[in-house]
């Protein structure tokens, strides 16, 4: 080859493809390393985000969070044991598909149903806790939350010990029926009996609580809580629309909403979560008063 | 009379009846060998119908909006209801009614939903769906009813709370959860009948008791069919099917343990005869009075505790076995 030609091409040149995102691609930032909040859109490692609690740095918005990450975030080190895990769900009125929805979200969450209980420690002071992840079934309530919850408590009263429940959730599960609904009965009725025996409770709402998980247990506590932001009501929006026919206003049953209604003992930002709870378990420590 | 679709062929054969009656006046042919026969048919037919009536049968007979009310049993169960008013709030919610009466004599509360029976009272009773300050009466009387030992009677018969934006502000799901939470304590005597649809939480918070009867073809659910069709398989007019799959009438309800006596209802159903129907209930109501008066205030709360104890269906592995 002569020298003057040893810059010019002899092979065809390599073919450069333009990647064009798609449109999904560019909403989202790959979840492994980077996160983009769904409210103001910031962009942020993922390590610092799950650090802060699953709070984004930008607006405050409050992640779904996982039971598991919770109870990591909640409870001191290895202080956690859980209850009724082996309680799993069976299809009581043989409703089609049902069994196939649980074993795939079991699969994707690797959670056996939408709630976690167990006995542990907060800043010490020991507690029943019950944390409802949304990622399973919505978070709905069936037969095996109901009796998780109902088992929890009474562990509380015999343990002597405050009952907590983080509570997310759809409503009640359509495919068990009128067993659910009996749920609200069931779990009410616990809340009751733990309460009667001077037993302390919190419920804290997070995104979502609606349905009959709002019509029973999560607000039955003596102290009833949200994380900011958390979507909490009864019925539908749109339902509701339909009924009364009018729009309703963008806050509508928004924790901020409801405590601006007398609905609410506070809105708790989860970074100050353990620390108010930890007050309220220290000044409950003696029913308040020394007898 | 309003009759149902499923009614059609008893409809049917009533008017040929009638028909012939009216032609044998009218003339001379004698026909009664032919009445009498299909007299008998129908007799045959009616059973045939109302012996296998289909789950969405039950349903359209729940709604039929002749069926009797509240306030259109009361007079025959009891004597001199005195009704009451609200919540000492807010306000008088007309959707639910309460108040005072005798019942065999026994002093009781009697609380229950009220539909409208025609369209203005509908509306001023939103169609039976109460607001927060209907069940904070409702919860107001069973806690007086608790004081002076008055055992507590609820008639439910309601699409569910109502869904408004006024509802929700002033805590509707306070309202239904502190209801449930306190007639589990109550240290008298609940019984509650679903008279006619028995929608959700809205009928909960007046159905936490310690006996659950259901009038024949009444239904009791988590939600209406058309909402669960749609909410599981994105179409409404699949309301047939999941009024069947939900398991929400009174037969389904026996079976599943969750109802623990099933009113008969007059033939062809409750609105053919309210007075009748009354008597029916009586039937039901009045042992169940007894037997539970003669229980502890202990003995009361800790057994309705046990009774939705046990209401659920799950799995439990043994310890050690699990996967």
């Amino acid at each position: 080859m002569a020298i003057k030609n040893m810059f010019t091409k002899q092979k065809p040149k390599k073919i450069k493809y333009a990647t064009i995102p798609s449109e999904a691609a560019k909403q989202d930032v790959p979840e492994g390393i980077m996160q983009k909040c769904p409210k103001c859109k910031k962009i942020m490692y993922t390590r610092e985000l799950q650090k802060n609690h699953h709070v984004c740095f930008g607006c405050g918005y409050h992640y779904p969070m996982k039971a598991s990450e919770r109870i990591q975030f909640l409870l001191d080190e290895g202080s956690f044991r859980e209850l009724d895990a082996t309680l799993s769900t069976a299809n009581p009125l043989g409703f089609p598909d049902y069994e196939e929805k649980i074993a795939s979200d079991r699969k994707k969450t690797g959670l056996n149903e939408a709630i976690v209980t167990g006995v542990g420690n907060i800043d010490g002071f020991p507690a029943v806790v019950a944390i409802m992840d949304s990622s399973f079934r919505m978070g709905s309530m069936g037969s095996v939350v109901g009796e998780k919850i109902t088992r929890a408590v009474e562990e509380a009263i015999r343990l002597q010990m405050p009952f907590i429940i983080f509570t997310a959730s759809g409503g009640a599960r359509m495919q068990e029926g009128v067993l659910s609904l009996m749920q609200m009965a069931k779990t009410g009725a616990a809340f009751k009996r733990l309460s009667d025996r001077g037993g302390l409770i919190i419920s804290i709402m997070t995104h979502p609580t609606t349905g009959g998980v709002s019509a029973s247990f999560a607000s039955l506590g003596d102290f009833n809580f949200a994380e900011p932001a958390a979507l909490i009501g009864f019925a539908g929006r749109r339902i509701i629309e339909q009924t009364i026919r009018e729009k309703l206003p963008d806050d509508f049953q928004t924790a901020e909403f409801l405590l601006n209604c007398g609905q609410l003992d506070a809105v708790l930002h989860r970074n100050e979560m353990k620390e108010k709870l930890s007050f309220l378990l220290d000044i409950h420590q003696t029913g308040g008063v020394e007898r | 009379m309003t009759g149902l679709e499923f009614e059609k062929p008893v409809r049917d054969l009533q008017e040929k009846i009638a028909e012939l009656k009216n032609f044998t006046t009218s003339s001379d042919v004698d026909l009664s060998d032919e009445i009498d026969k299909l007299e008998q048919r129908l007799k045959k037919l009616e059973d045939d119908i109302y012996n296998s009536m289909t789950p969405w049968d039950r349903v359209q007979m729940a709604r039929h909006p002749n069926r009797p009310t509240t306030l259109d049993y009361i007079p025959y169960l009891f004597e001199g209801f005195f009704e009451l008013h609200g919540d000492r709030s807010y306000g008088d919610d007309a959707a639910i009614v309460a108040g005072v009466a005798k019942y065999h004599g026994q002093p009781v509360t009697v609380i229950g939903h009220q539909r409208g029976r025609d369209t203005k009272e509908n509306i001023q009773r939103t169609f039976g769906m109460p607001h927060p300050e209907g069940y904070r009466k409702a919860l107001r009387l069973m806690k007086q009813a608790e004081k002076f030992n008055r055992p507590i009677i609820c008639l439910i018969d309601t699409k569910g709370a109502y869904p408004g934006k006024a509802a929700e502000e002033r805590g509707q799901s306070e309202a239904i959860a502190r209801n449930i939470f306190e007639m589990a304590g109550l240290t008298v005597p609940i019984i509650c009948i679903v008279i006619g649809e028995g929608g959700s939480g809205g009928a909960l918070a007046l159905g936490v008791g310690d006996r659950l009867f259901m009038l024949e073809n009444s239904t009791y659910s988590v939600i209406s069919p058309e909402g669960a069709a749609a909410l599981l398989w994105k179409d409404a007019s699949l309301a047939k099917r999941a009024a069947e799959t939900m398991k929400i009438t009174a037969p389904d309800l026996r079976a599943l343990g969750i109802v623990d006596e099933i009113v008969p209802e007059v033939r062809g159903g409750a609105h053919r005869n309210a007075e009748q129907q009354a008597a029916l209930i009586d039937q039901v109501l009045l042992p169940a009075v007894q037997e539970l008066k003669s229980k502890t205030h202990e003995e009361l709360v800790d057994q309705r505790y046990e009774k939705y104890k046990r209401i659920g269906g799950y799995a439990e592995q043994e310890a050690g076995l699990k996967e």
